[in-house]
């Protein structure tokens, strides 16, 4: 911005905003990453006997605490979906994919993570998906790397 | 995974970053604009009269829009101050280092910055004070073309002409 | 309970507006929303705003923004970090509580400077969610999907909530999504994340808006016909999106019945719904029939100024029935992902 500009050009400049916050997980959701450390992922079991995944630790719909965790699969159903065309520079995976809630086997209230699926055609509602885990993992949501087509290898 | 693995978790990190394309809005362009040539520019509040250095488009204590272009001094007076002793990330000030509320000549509004030039302990309210700018070439649209004020040497101004009746 | 009107209305003319800053912006909002209240501005016994700091990512402008006031002598005020829809619930409360009589309620933001999809992803559960960065339009696109595949609706319904919103924000100043497309212009054109077109989006605004309200004979004293707050009533779903029936409403429905939305329709419906297929879930939730006016303004689709838009749908609704359009009005705002969480104030003439 060290130019002259004329009178009536806006004045602007980019900045960032960024904080790296370290967040306290709790013995809930950190046992869940700790289970994603070890490729395993647990839900818990809400009031009325459903499996939530990712577990909290109250039930959403009646704030009970909750404590019985359930394993379940590493492959599911999509329950509803979007396609990104063009991905965001945020976005986990850098070429075409679907974000998708995702309902895995022995779990059922779906969650959110990205399908990597190639193409558009190769989504739809009630197609099975399963997890590619990330190598290096630390016990992190983003342990999963994604989700692929059930198909794809 | 040959590494040993951590008993459990108990914090992740999780990274928030965002990008801004920023714009000052009108009255703080005009200060900028006016940095670039060396010259401190406020607003006059059309109610009081009073001047507001840096300008932000409204006399705060009238709600209506500050008006002109009112030139004010590089002199001013300590207000008031703190001696920091922690480092700011990317300055060029090291600690210890004096923070300082400076009203400027011509100016209803104080404004915050660094007094260097003297020892911390010579620092006091009432202090006469003076910009030292950056060499012209470097002059940006920044209020940092002012690198840091120092002791002028006038006489120093009576603590209690700082007392208001109210507020402008 | 006390009878609380809304008196008065104003708001910028959204836009991307890069040259003003947010005060600069809010300051000519709120002088005429109070000189059009008819009640001297020290006499306004409250004031609230609602707005987000990440939104142009400068901290602190909640507090910047009463410089716009003229907070002098200080003023009682408080602040959301939400829709200022929320903030004149809070003005609401305070009213009934006696602690004022009148009340000044504001929110603004400009979404330009910044990328408005990720900074909305900051509301979302920080441990699970956010860490993905899923953004706003990802997130519409798959209630959008939900309610598709539920056979309610199809891409050419939301079209047509496109076409008509534009249509209406074209003859609104308040707005400026304007695009005369007619629905197989916008039905032929790309998706943006599928299955939701550019069309299906709110645009990116910049502004601000203000409403005054007041209290009984206050009300009828600086106003000839004010909008009477009837009923007000917020309600919240869970936050994980797959516990939530997305293509429903049930939060929108419930808060509806405790405002007394009843079986007598509205005449005008101001719906706060920043994607088409978002409003058609509302209808529903709402049980509005095709004899109700829905965003005669054009709605978020015509304008989006986030953390005022939901307010702005108040003032809307007040406006028709100030201006004698209708006798019986609707607003509602939302906040969160996916219609997490919706507000109902229903307004009518005496």
């Amino acid at each position: 911005m060290s130019q002259d500009l004329g009178p009536e050009e806006t004045l602007s400049a980019r900045f960032k905003l960024e904080f790296d916050y370290t967040r306290s997980v709790g013995p809930v959701v950190g046992r869940f990453l700790m289970g994603l450390l070890q490729r395993r992922i647990e839900g818990i079991r809400m009031s009325d006997g459903r499996v939530l995944v990712p577990p909290t630790e109250y039930d959403p719909l009646t704030s009970e605490s909750l404590d019985e965790f359930v394993e379940v699969g590493d492959a599911g159903e999509v329950v509803s979906w979007s396609w990104v065309q063009v991905p965001r520079e945020k976005h986990p995976l850098d070429r075409p994919f679907a974000w998708a809630l995702i309902r895995l086997d022995g779990a059922d209230v779906p969650m959110l993570h990205a399908v990597d699926a190639g193409s558009e055609s190769r989504m739809r509602s009630g197609g099975r998906v399963k997890v590619r885990w990330r190598a290096e993992r630390v016990g992190h949501i983003r342990d999963i790397e994604c989700f692929e087509p059930e198909d794809a290898s | 995974m040959t590494e040993k693995l951590p008993d459990k978790i108990e914090t992740i990190i999780t990274p928030i970053s965002l990008e801004y394309e920023y714009t000052p809005g009108t009255a703080s362009t005009i200060f900028l604009r006016g940095m670039k040539q060396g010259r401190i520019l406020g607003q006059r509040c059309p109610v009081s009269g009073a001047v507001y250095v840096p300008p932000r488009g409204s006399s705060p204590t009238h709600g209506v829009p500050t008006e002109g272009e009112i030139e004010v001094s590089d002199h001013g007076t300590l207000r008031s101050f703190t001696v920091v002793h922690l480092p700011i990330p990317g300055s060029e000030v090291s600690p210890p280092f004096v923070a300082a509320i400076i009203l400027l000549d011509g100016a209803d509004q104080t404004c915050l910055h660094v007094v260097s030039g003297c020892e911390p302990s010579e620092v006091r309210m009432g202090m006469r004070l003076r910009a030292v700018w950056k060499n012209r070439a470097d002059w940006d649209y920044s209020f940092e073309n002012i690198r840091y004020f120092e002791p002028s040497g006038e006489p120093d101004v009576p603590i209690e002409s700082f007392r208001r009746e109210s507020s402008a | 309970m006390r009878e609380v009107a809304v008196v008065s209305f104003a708001q910028s003319a959204a836009r991307r507006e890069p040259a003003r800053n947010e005060v600069e912006i809010l300051m000519p909002v709120v002088t005429q929303a109070v000189e059009a209240s008819g009640i001297p501005r020290h006499e306004i016994g409250f004031t609230c705003s609602g707005s987000c700091d990440y939104l142009a990512g400068q901290a602190f402008s909640f507090v910047s923004a009463v410089d716009a006031l003229g907070a002098w002598p200080p003023i009682v005020e408080s602040h959301v970090e939400m829709d200022a829809a929320w903030a004149l619930y809070e003005a609401w409360a305070k009213i009934q509580c006696g602690m004022a009589d009148s009340a000044l309620v504001f929110g603004f933001g400009k979404s330009s400077p910044g990328e408005i999809r990720d900074v909305l992803t900051l509301q979302l559960d920080p441990y699970y969610l956010a860490p993905l960065w899923p953004d706003t339009v990802s997130l519409a696109a798959i209630q959008a999907r939900v309610l598709l595949e539920s056979g309610k609706a199809s891409e050419r319904d939301l079209a047509e909530v496109a076409a008509r919103s534009r249509r209406d924000a074209a003859a609104n100043p308040g707005a400026h999504q304007r695009d005369p497309s007619g629905v197989d212009e916008l039905l032929a054109r790309d998706y943006l994340v599928s299955p939701l077109r550019v069309h299906d989006c709110a645009p990116i605004s910049d502004g601000a808006a203000a409403v005054v309200l007041a209290a009984g004979d206050l009300a009828r004293k600086v106003c000839d016909r004010p909008a009477w707050i009837r009923g007000i009533d917020h309600r919240i779903e869970p936050h994980a999106l797959g516990l939530r029936d997305l293509a429903t409403s049930p939060s929108t429905r419930l808060a509806a019945e405790k405002a007394g939305l009843g079986s007598v329709p509205p005449e005008v419906a101001e719906l706060h719904a920043p994607f088409t297929s978002q409003e058609l879930i509302l209808r529903e939730a709402l049980s509005l029939d095709a004899g109700v006016r829905v965003n005669p303004s054009g709605g978020a689709l015509g304008a989006n100024v986030v953390m005022a838009a939901g307010l702005v749908r108040i003032g809307e609704a007040a406006r028709s029935i100030r201006e004698g359009e209708a006798s019986r009005a609707l607003a509602h705002a939302t906040s969160g992902p996916c219609l997490q969480q919706n507000l109902v104030c229903l307004l009518e003439a005496d």
